[in-house]
């Protein structure tokens, strides 16, 4: 078994990358892989709290982020300077998600064997 | 070494194909081990048998399919993807109740567990397509 780290970076609703990625760290869950995942850049916006994307007749990947913990997927991560950018706080994020600074990423890189990137 | 490919970037963005495709056939020319590429999000266009580019420039399906003749090398588009974007074997041209398949030959439709399969059987897992904006 691999360890696999899939890092997002993009934005929630710009095009459909996004939810693709949140379906693949479900999928390496699922099948019971050791796998952390990492917003990273504007993706952090996928952890605003509140969304309310039917106006543009799509789902809300915050509720579907919010579901990780049912796959025991808890090893969820997100940018420090990303979120100041984005104007988000701790606490507009999910509760199982830890906020890391550059040293603390390069860290979580290093000890995945596997990087994927979305 | 086992290399697994994961494609995100759709096949107008021929730099990442032609990159992505490379990396392959130096991977196998080298003697490493490259079983299968996964096609994901919009990537899965590249499967996409009446697409028409233009004469005069390089198609990345053709390149991915002589790729799968010369080395055997698996393309599985990700079908939750693929259907959204028209790319349907017969099984799903029927069950969505399409006038036709329209997946071109060299390639399969898949779930995502056969990209979670290929990157644990790999020692490198790469990804084309995905990254900062």
């Amino acid at each position: 078994m691999k360890s696999t780290l899939l890092v997002m970076n993009r934005a929630p609703y710009a095009g459909t990358l996004a939810r693709a990625g949140l379906d693949a760290a479900l999928a390496y869950a699922a099948f019971d892989q050791p796998t952390s995942v990492l917003f990273a850049g504007p993706a952090v916006l996928q952890l605003a709290p509140a969304q309310e994307p039917a106006a543009i007749g799509r789902k809300s990947l915050r509720r579907l982020i919010d579901s990780m913990p049912l796959y025991d997927l808890e090893a969820v991560y997100a940018d420090a300077g990303a979120l100041a950018r984005y104007g988000l706080a701790a606490a507009d994020l999910p509760a199982f998600v830890t906020v890391l600074d550059p040293a603390a990423q390069r860290e979580l890189q290093d000890r995945h064997e596997h990087l994927l990137s979305f | 070494m086992r290399y697994a490919l994961l494609v995100l970037a759709p096949p107008q963005a021929t730099a990442v194909h032609r990159a992505a495709i490379g990396l392959c056939e130096a991977a196998l020319d080298a003697g490493h081990a490259l079983p299968r590429v996964f096609f994901s999000d919009a990537g899965t266009q590249v499967a996409l048998d009446t697409a028409v580019p233009p004469g005069d420039e390089p198609s990345p399906r053709e390149h991915w399919q002589a790729l799968a003749r010369q080395h055997g090398v698996e393309l599985v588009a990700c079908i939750g993807s693929a259907v959204r974007h028209g790319v349907l074997d017969s099984d799903e041209a029927a069950r969505f109740e399409r006038p036709a398949a329209t997946l071109a030959e060299g390639f399969v439709l898949g779930g995502l567990g056969l990209l979670v399969e290929a990157t644990a059987a790999a020692d490198r897992a790469l990804t084309f397509g995905g990254g900062a904006p």
